[in-house]
């Protein structure tokens, strides 16, 4: 018979979930004489959510999209929760705890991970309105409430969150203030060098930064609300005030109930984040192992799994926790690794700073300088991975140590994936290790998607998505396996690489791409793709002869095909705003050739049931009045949806149609490796979905702003918020390089979404190509778009002004009939196609 | 059976080079909806095979892309992308079903069919 063991955990944040999530993944290979039952019981209304990147709830994310738990995925695991409970009190003899309202359970096992809260300094008047925190969902509802009525905002503390908190006041429109007591921002993690180069950038983003203030008092003002009174006699205005003086641990509980406690606070543990009592584990930050509480979440989460697996009888250790972090405060890089500060006796430093571009760099080195001890890195961080290896892994620095970080040393030893030990930590905030990534490759994953999935690795903060598909990469070449990316039996190229092949040595058709660079006939996956390429690059009519075998049966016919043969038409219609004599022609031609009409969800209008010898009568009568073709068969810009914006809106405040129709007609017209959806928002209500879109832009009283690579659909994607505030040029040029980067680096078929999601780096790398010219590739693109913006041409207008195009929209080539397989039955006024049985009847009937 | 015969089509220029055309078609039964197809690099070779897709259940075979897999010349239907060899008619996906085949020639300018 198997016994039971309850086992009670207090507090469902970031570090009791990932206990919980450890628990259940490592029982599965245990004992299974012993049943374990878990129970969670948190004080919150809602389970965990993701909080280092909570101040994305600003520029778009919801709770949901935060969450990293739910109802069921906890139903699944037998795992039961109990939400709004806060234990008050534990029984630690007769082992059961006490929860608000009197209601008691029995445990085994007690885990408390209570986490911590904002720590606000004993100042006066610190308790008034708009006094606000930052750590909770609730506290960003609240502080986006404040700032709708407030222009000035402050945030007392400089540190790592109290710079993320700063952020978010500037995202919410205020004018931003950091007040920060030491005389440096980030005084933990990085030295005063390093302090003074942030400053500067951060300055130069518009937050004004006040170091070396203590502040004394919060009085109301006549001027704004309040006013900071600082211990110099100078003074502050403000509307709002968001305290991050740093965290305290939450640990009432455990002080009611007797457990050791460190001197000012937090619950002692040992190395097997077990508390005074043997029953009981403390994990995260309200947890004191070695009079240290960690502020971290990867700290967090060993002490999570060394908990779990002590429950379960295995003994792992903590025994404290690597502090670097690497991280984007205000789009400037920062980065701290190890004995930032160089406190280790003895210890040399060299120093790098580049006042005019903001980078400083720092490194900690041993007395023989053999040993990398900790770095600074600020404005440029793309040393830190190779830096934190040398450090975690006692890797021998090279015979100058400086080469590391200085930018021009040619021979700048570059640390590759096989230069690490298998101990290597790849994946700080999951904790894995090169080891654990060779051991998945061996189990049979051969990608970098496959790794995430089954190590977790880069699914955290994600600073490590380069190395771990080094390493993953150099794992799968040491086995023989070839990273296969051939697009098809006959071409052993990506598309990217076939588009830079059709650039490159200006090949215009298939044929030659065939001749050159490929074997056998082609085949129905690199046919088109290479079409859509060559359309990408020249924009030549895609119905040339020599580009017509190519296409699609949707490309072939200018139509989209539909289940019984038979084709739908789109006109386009810009921005969804049309004429009323547009209208009645669209309605005119339906009714004339018995076609069913639908309207899109695109803002368009889509006529279903056209043969195939139908298409240039209706097009012709649809160019007649002044439509052209919407490209709703291509893989190309479909359509730009948009509100009516502040032409006739209340609250509008921008000119969303005319964008809309700017756009659409600049971009219509362009093959890319799958469809693009845009829409324009006249406001922030976003009526038209923009963040739904491949491309969305949401007008600001101050101009646009654009978000990148959403997606409704199959897998919807929130669109990522890419500048703010763009006037019509920058919006338009940002647009251009964005649309052409991905027509250029994108695989076939791959939505912008997913594109991104693979791009390594992804959006900041995406930003720097297109914003900062990363690969000074922006001239070229733009150029490109105009080509494309040039030779645009309706295809619909070239077909039918050509008799020779015409013969092919024939259903026989030696007849006049009609396909009599196509038949219609009427449902609710329309026609539709005849389902199999139905065409029976019919032709019964015609028989008699 | 013995009316089959050679049945002229439609000019030779009425094709498309790697790309299709339906004709219409007389046999002993009724009239038969035929797919064409002019295949090659350098040397063209015509294919003919039943125009109706099995699984997609519509006529449409002639407007699907052409290629080769592995040695064999094929046509992607362009309802539902499975291959059809133009030279046995069988669905390289599912091997149970497949579709008509007509032998083709080019006589004097013509496409020519035997049916």
């Amino acid at each position: 018979m198997s016994s039971l063991k309850q086992i009670l955990v207090v507090g469902n944040g970031m570090v009791g979930h990932h206990f919980v999530e450890q628990l259940v993944q490592l029982k599965e290979n245990t004992d299974k004489s012993v049943t374990y039952k878990i129970t969670v019981l948190s004080a919150e209304p809602r389970l965990a959510y993701d909080r280092v990147h909570l101040s994305e709830y600003f520029s778009g994310k919801t709770a949901d999209d935060l969450a990293l738990t739910n109802l069921d995925i906890y139903a699944q695991w037998g795992v039961e929760v109990k939400t709004s409970a806060k234990v008050i009190a534990i029984d630690k003899v007769q082992r059961f705890v006490t929860i608000e309202g009197g209601e008691t359970l029995a445990y085994d096992k007690l885990v408390i991970a209570t986490g911590s809260y904002p720590f606000v300094p004993p100042i006066k008047g610190n308790d008034q309105e708009h006094c606000l925190v930052y750590r909770t969902i609730e506290d960003l509802e609240a502080i986006q409430a404040s700032a709708q009525v407030s222009n000035v905002g402050v945030v007392i503390g400089g540190g790592l969150l109290g710079l993320e908190a700063a952020n978010a006041l500037k995202q919410l429109g205020l004018e931003t203030h950091v007040v920060e007591f030491a005389p440096q921002l980030m005084a933990v993690q990085i030295d005063q060098g390093g302090g003074a180069v942030l400053k500067d950038k951060i300055e130069e983003l518009g937050v004004k930064v006040h170091t070396q203030k203590a502040t004394t008092e919060i009085v109301k003002s006549d001027q704004s609300r309040y006013k900071l009174v600082f211990s110099d006699d100078t003074a502050l205005e403000t509307d709002l005030i968001l305290f991050s003086a740093g965290i305290r641990p939450h640990d009432e509980l455990a002080k009611v109930s007797d457990l050791a406690m460190g001197e000012r606070g937090g619950i002692v543990i040992n190395n097997q984040c077990l508390t005074s009592d043997e029953n009981i584990y403390a994990i995260g930050e309200c947890a004191l192992w070695n009079n240290f509480i960690f502020g971290l979440v990867a700290p967090g989460y060993q002490m999570a799994k060394v908990a779990a697996s002590h429950i379960l009888g295995d003994v792992n250790s903590f025994t404290g926790a690597d502090m670097s972090t690497k991280l984007k405060l205000m789009g400037v890089d920062v980065g701290s690794i190890g004995d930032a500060h160089g406190k280790t006796p003895l210890s040399q430093s060299y120093t790098f700073e580049n006042q005019p571009e903001g980078i400083y760099k720092k490194i900690v080195v041993s007395e023989d300088k053999t040993q990398l001890l900790g770095a600074v890195l600020v404005g440029d961080t793309s040393d830190y991975d190779t830096l934190l290896q040398y450090m975690l892994n006692g890797l021998t620095l090279p015979e100058a140590p400086e080469s590391l970080i200085l930018p021009m040393a040619t021979d700048k030893p570059a640390l590759g994936a096989d230069a690490l030990p298998d101990s290597a930590i790849i994946c700080s905030c999951h904790n894995v290790s090169k080891g654990d990534i060779v051991q998945a490759v061996e189990q049979g994953a051969c990608d970098v998607n496959a790794i995430k999935q089954c190590t977790k690795a880069s699914t955290g903060c994600g600073g490590c998505a380069a190395l771990v598909k080094n390493v993953t990469d150099s794992e799968l070449a040491a086995r023989g396996v070839e990273v296969n990316t051939d697009l098809c039996e006959h071409f052993a190229y990506s598309r990217t690489e076939l588009y830079h092949i059709v650039k490159a040595e200006k090949i215009t058709t298939f044929d030659q791409l065939l001749e050159k660079h490929g074997k056998g006939l082609g085949c129905e996956i690199c046919k088109p793709t290479a079409g859509s390429i060559l359309a990408s690059v020249w924009n030549d009519y895609v119905l040339k002869d020599q580009h017509l075998p190519l296409q699609d049966t949707n490309d072939l016919f200018l139509a989209n095909m539909q289940k019984d043969g038979t084709y739908s038409v789109v006109p386009r219609i810009p921005g969804g705003e049309i004429t009323p004599d547009k209208l009645i022609t669209i309605g005119e031609v339906a009714k004339k050739y018995n076609l069913y009409t639908k309207i899109t969800g695109g803002q368009r209008i889509d006529l279903f049931g056209a043969r195939v010898e139908q298409l240039p009568d209706i097009w012709r009568e649809l160019i007649d009045a002044g439509l052209e073709t919407g490209h709703a068969y291509g893989k190309s810009l479909r359509t730009v949806k948009s509100c009516v914006g502040s032409t006739w809106c209340r609250y509008g405040v921008q000119d969303s149609v005319s964008m809309a129709l700017l756009v659409e007609n600049r971009y219509k017209g362009l093959r890319s490796p799958h469809k693009i959806k845009m829409a324009v928002s006249g406001c922030t209500r976003e009526c038209a979905e923009a963040q739904s879109k491949d491309i969305g832009v949401i007008a600001t009283d101050k101009g646009w702003n654009l978000y990148v690579c959403g997606n409704g659909g199959m897998k919807p994607r929130h669109a990522d918020l890419f500048a703010t505030d763009l006037d019509d040029v920058s919006l338009i040029q940002y647009i251009d390089r964005i649309l052409m980067f991905y027509v250029a680096t994108a695989d076939r078929l791959q939505r912008t979404s997913v594109w991104l999601e693979n791009l390594e780096g992804g959006l900041d790398y995406l930003k720097q190509v297109v914003i900062d010219d990363h690969l000074g590739i922006n001239a070229e693109l733009e150029s490109q778009m105009a080509h494309i913006v040039g030779s645009y041409q309706c295809e619909w207008k070239t077909t039918i002004e050509d008799p020779e195009k015409l013969k092919r929209f024939k259903h026989y080539v030696n007849s006049d009939k009609s396909d009599d397989n196509i038949v219609f039955v009427t449902e609710r006024e329309q026609i539709r196609p005849a389902r199999f049985d139905e065409k029976i009847r019919v032709k019964t009937i015609e028989a008699i | 059976m013995s009316n089959q015969q050679w049945q002229r089509i439609c000019a030779e220029d009425a094709l498309c080079d790697n790309a299709g055309v339906c004709a219409l078609i007389a046999t002993e039964q009724s009239e038969q909806q035929v797919a064409i197809f002019k295949v090659g690099k350098t040397q063209q070779q015509v294919y003919a095979i039943g125009n109706y897709d099995p699984i997609g259940k519509a006529n449409v075979l002639y407007r699907g892309i052409v290629g080769s897999v592995d040695e064999q010349i094929v046509v992607a239907s362009p309802l539902y992308k499975q291959h059809f060899s133009l030279t046995s008619g069988q669905c390289l996906q599912a091997t149970e079903v497949s579709v008509p085949v007509y032998p083709a020639r080019i006589n004097q300018g013509y496409v020519e069919l035997f049916a």
